[in-house]
């Protein structure tokens, strides 16, 4: 298949649309603006409904509307406005409508900067909204990563009605890269996705048949709404997703994801060349986390582990040093409100924590 | 082996526009793996401009780099401001035309290329950029020069093709001075 | 001989259900309103209620169509979702003061000025219910609730906002009338605007906005029957019925 080079903010939606997206919602907000406005663009040409919304808030309860109607959706903002999209999003997670949207990650908190950040981990993988749900959480690391794990994730929101989140971040929805895109789903299969999904859809339906889009209960029912989402996150341990790369007889652990990762792992090829023997641990998604993967390193040959993450305090080094449990010491490696991760500064994180433990 | 490039100037130089023809152009007719990372002002005219090109075989790791293996600069701010970025035995790809190509480094490759002039004597001075382009193939190759120019039958051929010939030859002589700098 | 069926129940509200809603409480008319009129246009099957929070979030239970409930104050951002979506169904959103007016002004205003396609019913007592009885926007002045318990004070407080006006600003809406519930005639006036406003909607003509004014006896703390003494005294003086703008008419 020939390759394109695109945006990652304009492949994110192309694969989307391919993906049989017809609904999209969304608010201006740098870094991710030419995902709306790609939207705005290509929906109308497949049949689909593009509308800005009048605020993240606005936004995502109608992607909750939308979703709720069977209809392929999503929605995209970036961090601070995610923050809005809390409620939302908590409402898609309760009334289990498959909805999907993408975090194209700034600096913050709150305003921060309008460049590229990872500062939203632990809200996008712990707490995205109230009353502890959860969600698949997919963490690309190339315009090509964005493209897949966009088309993959309305399948997964599907299967699981459940919401899916793509964490990237300013660098990824900026930059371009050549990427092969997906099939595009027929006008047919689209309308038979929705179709499929009518018998729970909120688009009108005898009595005797009524669906109701619930993200609450009147009276007792929530516990039994707790328990079998409960249930639903316990089949999550087959979607771990996890890249590991020269860790086979690595000494040293670099721990990065998404756009960090990427530069972790050049970073390993030259400490390698340095005689250094270092591998790469990457979340490729971050949520449900690859515990084992850190969990069952032999420590007795693994001396250290390097967290890396453009998010000054350092976030994913919780969900590390629960499955590392003090067996090796973890140092951090970060930079942070819009300053971006380097080889260089991985480099020489990396070489201070070689000195220390080898 | 990585080719990393910064291109830098005022808006309205072209500077997104060299480093896209590139990147698309290595994306299109090549194997090779290519990042573009545009980094803007949060003005939205009259600031500057720059972006990363990373050429390589190999999987690339950062789009955004602190040391590159060439630098191109428009201007005299952009070579104040970048020139610390160019790794020992780079390229610097200066505009002559504005700026000063008397640096305070030997240990790198100065290739001079009075673009804004020799754009104006052109009778467009919009075609800096690609005269600039020129000089960088000509002296990098790290791309063909049949590859470059057949993205610019693309792009500009394809929207203006009255310009196609002027755009042509401009390529044309920046792809001189960059190739009798090589030598 | 036969008896001939005048009037049944309407299949819009759930057999045999017997309704919670405190005793003087409009909620329940104006739900039986809403099943009629659709049960007439024979549109009972595609009616989707997008429903806000406070006691009209209670009227799931009693509804046979298709719910989505809604978030505070979100009602008319989810119905543009349902609407845009399902083109051929019949939404309304069903708010109470505080969802419409307070929490979801924004939304309430941009859905109307998008001229979105659904119908907005919008219950207006003049005070939260579910939560208490405290000070909604449309509070009268003077009127004791639980966070005003010296009364509404339009220095401190403001004045009671009026959604129908200031919708009737907007250039997109196509239909907006405030009724009440207070009386017979009120209720059939009611009855009929929620028809237009679902004709008009069917017809794809865009916005449609019926404001009613009903009661909230035990918030107020006055029994059912000076509750509807103290809507004709009180609210509708500041609230007057009528249609404010009717474009279907304009155009005939």
């Amino acid at each position: 298949m020939a390759r394109i080079f695109m945006k990652g903010c304009e492949a994110i939606a192309e694969a989307a649309v391919r993906a049989g997206c017809r609904f999209f919602a969304g608010y201006p907000i740098t870094p991710q603006n030419e995902i709306p406005e790609y939207m705005a663009r290509r929906l109308p040409e497949v049949g689909g409904v593009f509308v800005q919304g009048e605020s993240e808030i606005a936004s995502v309860n109608m992607l909750y509307g939308a979703s709720s109607t069977g209809t392929r959706s999503m929605s995209s903002s970036s961090s601070t406005g995610i923050s809005l999209y809390s409620e939302g999003i908590a409402a898609c997670a309760s009334a289990r409508l498959p909805a999907v949207y993408v975090n194209v990650m700034r600096g913050g908190p709150a305003l921060g900067a309008i460049q590229p950040a990872q500062q939203d981990y632990l809200q996008a993988t712990k707490a995205s909204g109230n009353g502890g749900f959860r969600m698949i959480v997919q963490a690309p690391s190339t315009v090509q990563e964005c493209v897949d794990m966009v088309y993959e994730a309305f399948d997964l929101a599907e299967r699981d009605d459940n919401p899916v989140l793509i964490l990237a971040d300013g660098v990824l929805g900026t930059m371009m890269e050549p990427v092969e895109l997906p099939e595009m789903k027929s006008d047919e299969e689209v309308k038979a996705l929705k179709q499929a999904r009518r018998h729970k859809s909120v688009c009108g339906h005898p009595a005797e048949e009524r669906v109701l889009a619930e993200p609450g209960s009147v009276g007792t029912g929530q516990e039994a709404r707790n328990i079998a989402a409960a249930e639903m996150y316990k089949t999550w341990d087959k979607d771990v997703k996890v890249e590991e790369f020269m860790t086979d007889d690595a000494e040293l652990i670099l721990a990065a994801y998404g756009i960090s990762a990427r530069i972790a792992k050049t970073a390993v090829k030259a400490l390698r060349e340095q005689g250094i023997k270092a591998g790469l641990i990457r979340p490729v998604r971050v949520s449900p986390f690859p515990y084992d993967a850190f969990g069952s390193l032999d420590f007795g040959r693994v001396k250290g582990i390097l967290d890396i993450e453009m998010s000054i305090p350092a976030q994913m080094v919780w969900d590390v040093e629960y499955a590392v449990r003090g067996r090796c010491p973890i140092r951090e490696c970060l930079r942070s409100g819009g300053q971006l991760m380097t080889k260089e500064k991985v480099m020489e994180e990396a070489l201070k924590l070689a000195e220390e433990v080898l | 082996m990585e080719r990393d490039l910064i291109v830098a100037g005022f808006g309205g130089q072209g500077v997104m526009m060299l480093g896209t023809l590139l990147a698309q152009a290595t994306c299109d007719s090549t194997d090779k793996n290519v990042t573009y990372f545009p980094s803007y002002g949060a003005e939205m005219r009259g600031g500057t401009a720059n972006c990363y090109v990373a050429i390589s075989d190999e999987e690339i790791g950062a789009p955004v780099m602190e040391t590159v293996s060439d630098l191109i600069v428009f201007n005299q701010p952009s070579l104040d401001r970048f020139l610390e970025k160019l790794a020992p035995g780079g390229a610097l790809f200066v505009n002559t035309s504005i700026a000063d190509p008397k640096i305070d480094r030997d240990d790198v490759n100065v290739v001079e290329v009075p673009v804004t002039e020799m754009a104006i004597e052109m009778g467009n001075p919009k075609v800096l950029n690609i005269i600039m382009l020129g000089a960088f193939i000509g002296y990098t190759e790290v791309v063909s020069k049949d590859v470059v120019l057949q993205e610019i039958k693309n792009k500009i051929g394809a929207k203006k093709p009255e310009l196609l010939p002027l755009n042509e030859e401009a390529f044309e002589k920046g792809f001189a001075i960059g190739s009798a700098a090589k030598n | 001989m036969a008896m001939e069926k005048v009037y049944r129940r309407t299949t819009g509200i759930v057999k045999d259900m017997v309704s919670g809603f405190c005793p003087g409480c409009m909620h329940g008319t104006v739900h039986k309103l809403i099943g009629e009129v659709a049960d007439e246009m024979g549109r009972a099957n595609d009616l989707i209620r997008a429903e806000g929070i406070g006691c009209c979030g209670l009227g799931q239970k009693y509804v046979t169509h298709d719910s989505a409930i809604c978030l505070h104050g979100r009602a008319c951002a989810a119905a543009t979702g349902i609407k845009r979506n399902e083109p051929d169904s019949l939404v309304y959103t069903y708010q109470g003061d505080g969802d419409l007016a307070s929490i979801g002004l924004g939304e309430t205003m941009l859905a109307a000025n998008r001229g979105e396609n659904f119908t907005v019913i919008f219950i207006n007592n003049g005070i939260y219910g579910m939560t208490g009885g405290q000070m909604a926007p449309t509070t009268l002045l003077g009127m004791k609730s639980t966070t005003t318990p010296k009364g509404r004070i339009a220095e401190e407080h403001g004045y009671p906002i009026h959604m129908s006006e200031i919708i009737d600003q907007l250039i997109a809406p196509y239909y907006i009338e405030r009724t009440t519930c207070a009386d017979p005639a009120g209720v059939r006036k009611t009855k009929a605007a929620i028809r237009k406003a679902f004709e008009y909607q069917a017809a794809g003509k865009g916005f449609t906005f019926v404001e009613i004014v009903t009661s909230c006896p035990t918030n107020w703390g006055l029994d059912p029957i000076s509750a509807l003494d103290f809507i004709k005294e009180k609210m509708l003086p500041e609230y007057p019925l009528g249609v404010l703008r009717d474009k279907g008419a304009e155009e005939v």
